[in-house]
C-alpha cells in the first residue's frame, strides 16, 4: 500500500530487543522490546516474541520514534545539483530522521497543488523517508498574491511558508493567517524584516564589525516576531516561528504563550552550538540565515529550549554546492547541511551539558513535530506508523562532510568530534539503515 | 630592538595577524628602503626576477601607483590588470581569475576588492603571496603601516600617543587597520562621528568612541581626517552633508582643540570643504603629503619582508 507521503509499507515483523525504550508520548522509558508488524507499531514491552521476524538486537542502545525534522531543504525541483529527493532523504534516514517536512523554497518554488503533487510523486520513486511537502504561503514567495492555500492543503501540504522570505506584507500575512487557521494547518515564519536587514551577510555585532561584513540586526527578527504573535493573537492562527536566533524573539514568545497565543517555535543544532565567532576569517561554511548570533543569543536559545519555549529541534538542513559557497563571503550563499549532525549537536548542547534528559531531547525531535504539524508517527504507541529510530547516544565519530549522504558538504562542523550516532533506522516498518550504513 | 627579520606569513591580509615585532620591523625596513627614493637610480635588485600583479577590482590611484613603484624601485616586473577590461566582466569568478594569474607564475598579488575577506579567500588558494590592499569595509593594512610610519616619523614615538579618526568609521577600513596597527604599537584611539557612522560596538575593539568633536579631539596628538564615503551610503545615514559639516567638518578653529602642533592626516581622496576645510589640508600641520611619500617605502618595506620570508620558508625545506 502507498501512503500520502509515498512511503509503502513492509509486511511480515520485526523485533527490535533489548534497547532502552524511549517514547514520550507514552511515557515510556525503560528496557525492553519493540514488535513491528504490518508497517505499524503492533506491541512495546518485555519478552516480545519475533514470530519468526527479523529481529535487531539494541542491548545499549536507545529505541525512540523515528525523528520527525520539520524543517529540511531537498532542493527538488531545479536544482538538483546541490540535493536531490533521493539524496536528501538517505541523508534523513542517516541522521536518524524518518520524516521530513520539506521546505517550498524550489525552483520553481511548491506554491501550486501540481507542484506538491509531484514532489510527493519523485518522493514514492526516490525517497527512502517520509517526505511531507510545506506549500508556499504567497504565490512564487513573492509576498504578494496568496497561493491557494486550500488547493495545497488538499494536494496534501502539512504547512505553510514563505521560507527563505519573510511575508512582509502584514496584510497578506493576516489574509494568510486568517485561511491557514480555517485549514488547521500551522504558518510558518522566516522572521527576518527584509528592509531592516539591508545588505547584511552575518550577526551584527562586534565580529561583523570587526571583519567589515554588514551585519543583520537581532532587531529584524523581532520586529516580525512581534507582528506575527500580534496577527497570531488576533487571527487564532498556529503560528510557528522557524529557527528563532535572538534573545528579544524568545522572549515575546515566552510572554505570548503564557497569554495563550497558539505560538510554536523551532531552534537550529547550529544557533544552539555556534556563535558568529564561527565565521572566523570569512569562513563561508558558516554563513546561514538567520545568522549565527552571539554567545549572549545562545545562551538565551539553549534557556529556551530547556524551559519549554522552543518546542522542537529543525535542522534547516540547506545544501549548497562550491559554486556558491567559494565566493566572497558576501556573495555566498546562505545555509548549511545539518541532517546528518542534527543528534550529535543536540545531544552535545542540550543532553550531556545537563540541560535536559535524554527523554526530553527525544521529545523534541520526534513526538512534539509530529503532533505540531499533524504528522503520523513520533510515538512508539501500538498502531503507529513502524518508524523507528535506533541510535547509540555515545558512540564518537569524527564529521567528515565528504562521506555525507547528502550532496551538500556545506558544513562548519567539519573535524569536529562528536558523539552519537543513528545506528538502525526503520520506515514503515522497512529498514532503511542497518549498523550507521544505508541499506 | 626587534627579534624577527622577516614576515612570518606568506600573505599580508591585514594589520590583525602581525605582531608588533613584525609591525617594527616593517617600519624600521622602510626608513631604511626610503633612502632609494633618495638616490640618483632609484632602484635596488631585491626582487630581480619577480613578478607583481596589481589586481584592482575598486578604482585607485594613489594605492595602485604607490605599490608599482614600490616595486619597480626593488626590481620586480609588475603587471597591471584592468579588471573592467578582463574576464571578469564575462562572469568568471574571483578564484578562477586568481588560478589563471597563478598559472602565469606571480609571486605577489596585491588586491584591492569591494567585498570584506576576498584577499583571503585568494591567498587559501594560492601560493603567490597575497596583499591587501584594501579589502570591503575590512582592513587596508599597508595604509595603516605607512600611517604609523608617518607618525613616529614625525612625532618621534607612537606609544602613548592620542590618535582620533573623524568621519565615517562605520564604513572605513582604514579606520579598522590604523585601530588595531596604533593599538598594538601602545598608543590609544578614539574614534568620532555621528551614531549612524560609528556603532557603539566599537568600544568592544579597543577604541574610544565619542559623538561630540570637542571632547574627541581634545588633548589628541593626530587629528585623523576619514573622507566620506557617499558611495556607501544607503537611505540617509545622514540628514545631509551640510549637517556633517556643521558637526564634524576639521576647520582651523576647530583644530585648535587637539594639542598644539597635532598632526592633520588624511588617507585620500579628500572632499575638501566637506570633511576637512582646505586650509587645515594645506595647512602647517598637515601631513598628508608626507603619507604619500612615506606609503612607497613601507610598501617596498612590505614586499621585501615577505619575500625574505619566503626565502626563508624555502630554505628550510617548506614550501615557498
Amino acid at each position: 500500500m502507498t501512503s500520502r507521503d509515498g512511503r509503502t509499507t513492509a509486511p511480515g515483523s520485526l523485533l527490535i530487543r533489548g534497547g532502552r525504550v524511549i517514547d514520550p508520548a507514552t511515557g515510556t522509558d525503560g528496557v525492553m522490546d519493540v514488535l513491528l508488524s504490518d508497517g505499524k507499531v503492533a506491541k512495546t514491552g518485555p519478552g516480545l516474541d519475533a514470530g519468526g521476524g527479523t529481529i535487531i538486537e539494541a542491548k545499549g542502545l536507545v529505541v525512540a520514534p523515528g525523528f520527525v525534522d520539520v524543517h529540511v531543504h531537498l532542493r527538488e525541483p531545479g536544482e538538483e545539483g546541490k540535493e536531490t529527493i533521493a539524496t536528501g532523504t538517505r541523508a534523513a534516514a542517516m541522521g536518524g530522521v524518518t520524516t521530513v517536512v520539506a521546505m517550498p523554497n524550489t525552483v520553481p518554488p511548491i506554491d501550486t497543488p501540481a507542484m506538491i503533487a509531484y514532489v510527493l510523486s519523485r518522493a514514492a520513486q526516490d525517497g527512502v523517508v517520509r517526505v511531507r511537502p510545506a506549500g508556499c504561503i504567497s504565490h512564487e514567495r513573492k509576498g504578494e498574491v496568496m497561493a491557494d492555500l486550500a488547493g495545497l492543503k488538499e494536494a496534501g501540504a502539512v504547512a505553510f511558508s514563505d521560507d527563505g522570505n519573510s511575508v512582509m506584507n502584514a496584510l497578506l500575512a493576516r489574509r494568510a493567517m486568517i485561511n491557514t487557521r480555517i485549514l488547521n494547518v500551522p504558518y510558518v515564519e522566516h522572521a527576518e524584516d527584509a528592509s531592516l536587514v539591508d545588505a547584511g551577510v552575518m550577526h551584527e555585532g562586534r565580529v561583523s564589525l570587526r571583519l567589515g561584513l554588514a551585519g543583520r540586526s537581532p532587531l529584524a527578527e523581532d520586529l516580525i516576531v512581534a507582528r506575527d504573535l500580534l496577527l497570531a493573537e488576533a487571527t487564532g492562527a498556529h503560528l510557528h516561528v522557524a529557527h528563532v536566533s535572538s534573545r528579544r524573539s524568545l522572549e515575546m514568545i515566552r510572554e505570548a504563550k503564557a497569554r495563550g497565543v497558539p505560538v510554536t517555535c523551532e531552534a537550529t543544532p547550529h544557533h544552539l552550538v555556534l556563535t558568529d565567532e564561527a565565521v572566523g576569517e570569512f569562513d563561508t561554511s558558516a554563513k546561514v540565515l538567520p545568522p549565527l548570533r552571539s554567545e549572549e543569543h545562545r545562551l538565551a536559545l539553549i534557556a529556551a529550549v530547556k524551559d519549554g519555549t522552543v518546542d522542537v529541534i529543525a535542522s534547516d538542513h540547506a545544501p549548497h554546492g562550491p559554486l556558491e559557497k567559494e565566493v566572497e563571503f558576501a556573495q555566498a550563499a546562505s545555509g548549511m547541511v545539518g541532517l546528518e549532525t542534527m543528534l550529535p549537536l543536540a545531544l552535545e548542547v542540550l543532553v550531556r551539558s545537563g540541560a535536559m534528559d535524554l527523554p526530553g531531547l527525544v521529545r523534541l525531535l520526534s513526538s512534539a513535530p509530529a503532533r505540531l504539524f499533524h504528522l503520523a508517527g513520533g510515538t512508539l504507541a501500538a498502531g503507529s506508523p513502524a518508524d523507528v529510530t535506533v541510535f547509540d547516544p555515545e558512540l564518537a565519530w569524527t564529521v567528515d562532510p565528504r562521506a555525507f549522504s547528502s550532496k551538500g558538504r556545506n558544513t562548519p562542523f567539519a573535524g569536529r568530534k562528536v558523539r552519537g550516532r543513528a545506528v538502525d533506522v526503520i520506515v514503515g516498518g522497512r529498514i532503511v539503515v542497518r549498523d550507521g550504513g544505508l541499506v | 630592538m626587534t627579534t624577527v627579520d622577516s614576515l612570518s606569513a606568506k600573505d599580508l591580509l591585514g594589520i590583525e595577524p602581525l605582531s608588533r615585532d613584525e609591525i617594527q620591523l616593517i617600519l624600521d625596513t622602510a626608513r631604511t628602503l626610503s633612502d632609494v627614493a633618495k638616490h640618483p637610480i632609484k632602484k635596488v635588485p631585491a626582487l630581480r626576477g619577480r613578478t607583481m600583479v596589481n589586481l584592482f577590482y575598486e578604482a585607485s590611484t594613489r594605492t595602485r601607483t604607490s605599490f608599482e613603484l614600490a616595486a619597480v624601485r626593488l626590481s620586480a616586473d609588475v603587471v597591471n590588470i584592468n579588471v573592467q577590461a578582463s574576464s571578469v566582466v564575462k562572469g568568471e569568478t574571483l578564484l578562477d581569475t586568481a588560478r589563471t594569474l597563478e598559472a602565469m607564475t606571480v609571486d605577489f598579488i596585491v588586491m584591492r576588492h569591494g567585498s570584506s575577506g576576498a584577499p583571503h579567500m585568494l591567498a587559501r588558494n594560492l601560493k603567490a603571496s597575497v596583499i591587501n590592499a584594501g579589502d570591503g569595509q575590512h582592513e587596508h593594512p599597508t595604509q595603516a603601516l605607512l600611517d604609523l610610519y608617518t607618525v613616529r616619523e614625525k612625532l618621534g614615538s607612537i606609544e602613548g600617543k592620542t590618535i582620533t579618526l573623524i568621519g565615517d568609521i562605520q564604513h572605513s577600513r582604514v579606520a579598522r587597520s590604523d585601530l588595531i596597527a596604533f593599538t598594538k604599537m601602545g598608543a590609544k584611539v578614539r574614534f568620532c562621528g555621528p551614531p549612524t557612522l560609528l556603532s557603539a560596538d566599537f568600544g568592544a575593539l579597543g577604541a574610544e568612541v565619542h559623538h561630540d568633536l570637542k571632547s574627541a579631539l581634545t588633548g589628541a596628538d593626530v587629528v585623523y581626517v576619514l573622507r566620506l564615503q557617499f558611495e556607501r551610503h544607503r537611505m540617509g545615514l545622514m540628514p545631509s552633508v551640510k549637517a556633517y559639516t556643521q558637526q564634524y567638518a576639521i576647520t582651523s578653529e576647530r583644530v585648535k582643540w587637539a594639542k598644539p602642533g597635532a598632526l592633520v592626516m588624511h588617507p585620500g581622496p579628500m572632499n575638501r570643504g566637506v570633511e576637512i576645510a582646505p586650509e587645515v589640508a594645506d595647512g602647517p600641520t598637515s601631513v598628508i603629503v608626507d603619507q604619500v611619500a612615506n606609503g612607497i617605502a613601507v610598501r617596498m618595506a612590505v614586499l621585501y619582508l615577505l619575500e625574505a620570508g619566503r626565502t626563508k620558508r624555502a630554505a628550510a625545506g617548506g614550501v615557498s
